[in-house]
C-alpha cells in the first residue's frame, strides 16, 4: 500500500467516523441517561436524509436554479425534523416503558420497521440522491495523487462542530447540568426537584436530532433508501459498546476506532471481511475492558 | 436446594391442564400426514420446525432473561451444515456442486468432507451450532455483558455472520444460499413419502425439545433460570456462578436452534443468508412474544400464528405486512406483555368464574 492510497483509504474511514460519531453521540447520551437502546434511531437518521432530499424538491420547485442553497435549509432542518419525531416516539413509547430496556428495544425495533415502510410507501422504494451543493465539488489535492474531496472535509467538520455542540449543551447550559445530574443519579435529581420525564424526553429530542444530522450528511456521499439507517445502527451501537457510556471521549474514540479499522481492513480484503474483523476484534477486546474504553465510574448493584 | 425448589413444583401440580393439551396437540400434528395434502403439511412441517428454535429462545429469554436477537447464527448454521449434505448427494466421484464450478472451484474445499456421510452430518448439526453458541456465550457472559449490551452484541454477531455467509461465495453459494436439492439417501427429495418423513421426524424432535424444556424448566436447574433472570448478582451471593448456567442454557437454545434449522432446511428446499441475518433473527423473539414468554408452550403457539400470518400476508399484502409486523412488536410489549398465554389465561379465569 503506498502512502497515497493510505492516506485516502484513511480519510474515507474518517468520514465513516464522522458519521459513527454523529450517531453514536446521540446513542450515548441516551443509553447512559436512560438505559435505552433505540433500535429506530437509524430510521430517525434516514429522515434527515430524507428531509435533504425534500428540500432539494423544494428548491427545484420553488426557485430553480438556486438548488445549491437547498442544503443549508437542510443541514438545521433535519436536526429538527428527526429530534421531532425523536421527541414523539418518547413521549408515546419510551416512556411507557421505563425500567424495561429489553421491551424498549422490541418495541423500537417494531417503529423502525414501521418507519421503514412508511419511506417506502412515501418516497418508494427506490434510492434518491441528494446532489452535492456547488460548493462542496472539487476538493484539496494534496501531493499528485490525493485528493481530499470538500464533501468528505465538510462531513468531517460537521461531525467536530457536533460534537463541541454536544459538549457545550452538556457542561456549559442549564439543561446539560439536569441531564448530567439524572444521568448520575435518577431518584436523588427528581428529589431535587428536576423534572426528570422533561430531561428524558428533551435528551431523546436532541439525539434523536443528532441522527437526522448524520443523516444529513450522509445524504451528500451516498444514495438514501427506506433501509439506509438500518445499514448504520449494528455499526454505531457497536461505537457505544467499545467506547462505554460514561465519557464523550470514549465516544469519539470507539467512532474512529472502528471507522478507520474498517477503512484500513476493506483496503486489504474486503467490505464484510472487515465487518466480520471488527465484530471479532469488539469481542475480543471486552473481555479485557468489559465496560467499555471509558466506562461511568459506579458503585450501584442490584 | 430442596427448600427452594418445592414451592415451584407445588405450583406447578396444579397445572396439568397444560402438558394434556400439548400431548394432544403432538398427536394431531404426527397425525396430520393423515389428513392434510402435500403444500399445507409441508408448511405445518416448516412452522413446527421454526417452532424448535422458539422452545430454545423461551429457554433463554422467557426464563433465564436472556434476549439473543441472533439466534437466527445458530439456525443458519445448522440449515449449512443439512444443506451441505443436500448437495453432496447424486453426485459422482469428483463431482463439484454446481455452485462451487461456477464460481471456479476445482476441487472439493476440505470444510465440504464431511458432509459425504450422513451420521457425520447428524453429528455436526447435533454439535456445532451449540458449541459454538456455547462458546459464545462463555466468552461474553465471563466479561459480565448482559442485557441491552448482550442484545445488540447479538446483533452484531448475526450481522458479521450473514456477511460472512455472503462473502464465502466458493464455499456457501453466497446470497443466493444452497438450492436444488436432489435426493436424500436414495429417495426422491420432493417425493411425498420423503417429505412426510421429514415432516414426522420434525414432529418427534419438537416434541423431545419440548419435554426437556418442560422438565429443565420445573426443575431446580428452572429456578436458577429465573433467578439468573431476577437477580442475578444476588445468586452470584448466594455462591452460584451465573455464568456458567447463562451459557449452557444458551448453548442448549443454539443446540434447538441449529436443529430447527436442520429439519427446516429438507422442507423448505433452500437455505440463504437471507434467513439468518438481523431481521429474521428479530423476528424470532416476536413468535415468543406473541405467544407469551416463559411458557414453552406459548413460543410454539407464537411461531405458529405468526408464521402462518406472514406467510399468509407476506404475500397477499407485503406492504401491509412490515406495518403489521411493527405495531405487533409495540402492541405486544405495550399491551400484552404475557401474549397469547396471558390471553388464554385470562379466559380461562373468566369462565371459571362465570360458571362457578
Amino acid at each position: 500500500m503506498d502512502a497515497a492510497a493510505a492516506v485516502s483509504q484513511l480519510f474515507t474511514g474518517l468520514s465513516m467516523a464522522s458519521i459513527l460519531l454523529m450517531m453514536a453521540l446521540g446513542l450515548a447520551v441516551i443509553f447512559g441517561l436512560m438505559g435505552v437502546i433505540n433500535m429506530a434511531h437509524g430510521e430517525l437518521m434516514t429522515m434527515g436524509a430524507y428531509v435533504a432530499y425534500l428540500c432539494q424538491l423544494l428548491f427545484a420547485h420553488f426557485v430553480p436554479g438556486q438548488t445549491g442553497w437547498s442544503y443549508l435549509l437542510a443541514l438545521p432542518l433535519s436536526f429538527v425534523v428527526s429530534g421531532l419525531l425523536g421527541w414523539a416516539i418518547e413521549v408515546a413509547l419510551v416512556r411507557h416503558l421505563y425500567g424495561r430496556p429489553l421491551e424498549t428495544l422490541l418495541a423500537t425495533w417494531g417503529l423502525s420497521l414501521i418507519l421503514q415502510q412508511s419511506f417506502r410507501t412515501i418516497f418508494g422504494s427506490n434510492n434518491v440522491f441528494v446532489s452535492t451543493p456547488e460548493i462542496l465539488t472539487g476538493g484539496v489535492a494534496l501531493g499528485a495523487s490525493v485528493q481530499l474531496p470538500y464533501v468528505r472535509l465538510f462531513i468531517l467538520g460537521l461531525a467536530a462542530l457536533s460534537l463541541g455542540g454536544v459538549f457545550l449543551f452538556l457542561y456549559r447550559t442549564r439543561n446539560g447540568l439536569m441531564i448530567r445530574s439524572v444521568m448520575q443519579n435518577r431518584p436523588m435529581a427528581a428529589s431535587c426537584g428536576i423534572n426528570t420525564r422533561r430531561i428524558d424526553a428533551l435528551t431523546f429530542a436532541f439525539g434523536s436530532g443528532l441522527a437526522g444530522l448524520a443523516g444529513c450528511a450522509l445524504s451528500l456521499i451516498g444514495s438514501v433508501g427506506p433501509t439506509t439507517g438500518q445499514n448504520y445502527i449494528v455499526d454505531s451501537f457497536m461505537v457505544v459498546v467499545l467506547g462505554g457510556v460514561g465519557q464523550l471521549l470514549g465516544t469519539v474514540v470507539g467512532a474512529l476506532t472502528i471507522g478507520e479499522a474498517h477503512a484500513l481492513i476493506e483496503y486489504f480484503t474486503s467490505s464484510s471481511a472487515a465487518k466480520v474483523a471488527v465484530f471479532t476484534m469488539i469481542i475480543l477486546f471486552l473481555q479485557a475492558r468489559p465496560a467499555g474504553l471509558f466506562p461511568s465510574v459506579g458503585r450501584v448493584l442490584d | 436446594m430442596d427448600a427452594l425448589a418445592a414451592p415451584v413444583s407445588a405450583v406447578h401440580a396444579k397445572r396439568r391442564m397444560p402438558l394434556l393439551l400439548a400431548a394432544l396437540v403432538l398427536i394431531g400434528a404426527a397425525a396430520a400426514p393423515l389428513y392434510l395434502h402435500q403444500t399445507p403439511l409441508n408448511l405445518l412441517g416448516q412452522f413446527l420446525a421454526l417452532g424448535i428454535l422458539a422452545v430454545g429462545l423461551d429457554l433463554i429469554w422467557g426464563y433465564a432473561g436472556i434476549l439473543s436477537l441472533g439466534q437466527g447464527v445458530f439456525f443458519g448454521i445448522g440449515g449449512y451444515l443439512m444443506a451441505m449434505y443436500l448437495k453432496m448427494q447424486g453426485l459422482q466421484p469428483g463431482q463439484l456442486p454446481n455452485f462451487m464450478t461456477w464460481s471456479g472451484v476445482t476441487s472439493l474445499p476440505l470444510i465440504w468432507h464431511p458432509f459425504e456421510s450422513f451420521p457425520l452430518t447428524l453429528i455436526l448439526v447435533l454439535t456445532v451450532p451449540a458449541l459454538l453458541a456455547y462458546l459464545f456465550a462463555a466468552l461474553v457472559f465471563r466479561s459480565r455483558i448482559r442485557g441491552v449490551y448482550f442484545a445488540i452484541i447479538t446483533q452484531a454477531l448475526a450481522v458479521a455472520v450473514s456477511t460472512l455467509f455472503v462473502n464465502q461465495q466458493q464455499f456457501t453459494g453466497g446470497s443466493s444460499g444452497l438450492t436444488g436439492f436432489k435426493t436424500i439417501l436414495g429417495y426422491s427429495f420432493y417425493a411425498r413419502a420423503t417429505q412426510t418423513a421429514f415432516y414426522e421426524v420434525t414432529v418427534a424432535v419438537l416434541a423431545a425439545v419440548f419435554a426437556l424444556a418442560w422438565y429443565l424448566t420445573r426443575s431446580h436447574f428452572g429456578v436458577l433460570l429465573r433467578a439468573v433472570r431476577d437477580g442475578e448478582n444476588r445468586l452470584r451471593f448466594l455462591g452460584y456462578n451465573p455464568t456458567v448456567y447463562k451459557a449452557f442454557v444458551f448453548g442448549l437454545a443454539g443446540l434447538c436452534a441449529g436443529l430447527a434449522g436442520a429439519l427446516y432446511v429438507p422442507q423448505n428446499g433452500i437455505i440463504a443468508p437471507g434467513m439468518l441475518g438481523m431481521v429474521p433473527s428479530i423476528e424470532m423473539v416476536i413468535w415468543v412474544a406473541v405467544g407469551g414468554r416463559g411458557t414453552i408452550i406459548g413460543a410454539l403457539v407464537g411461531t405458529l400464528v405468526v408464521s402462518y400470518a406472514k406467510y399468509y400476508l407476506s404475500s397477499a399484502y407485503p406492504d401491509f405486512w412490515l406495518f403489521l409486523i411493527g405495531t405487533l412488536f409495540i402492541v405486544v410489549v405495550l399491551f400484552f406483555p404475557r401474549g397469547l398465554m396471558g390471553l388464554a389465561e385470562l379466559a380461562g379465569r373468566a369462565v371459571r368464574r362465570a360458571t362457578s
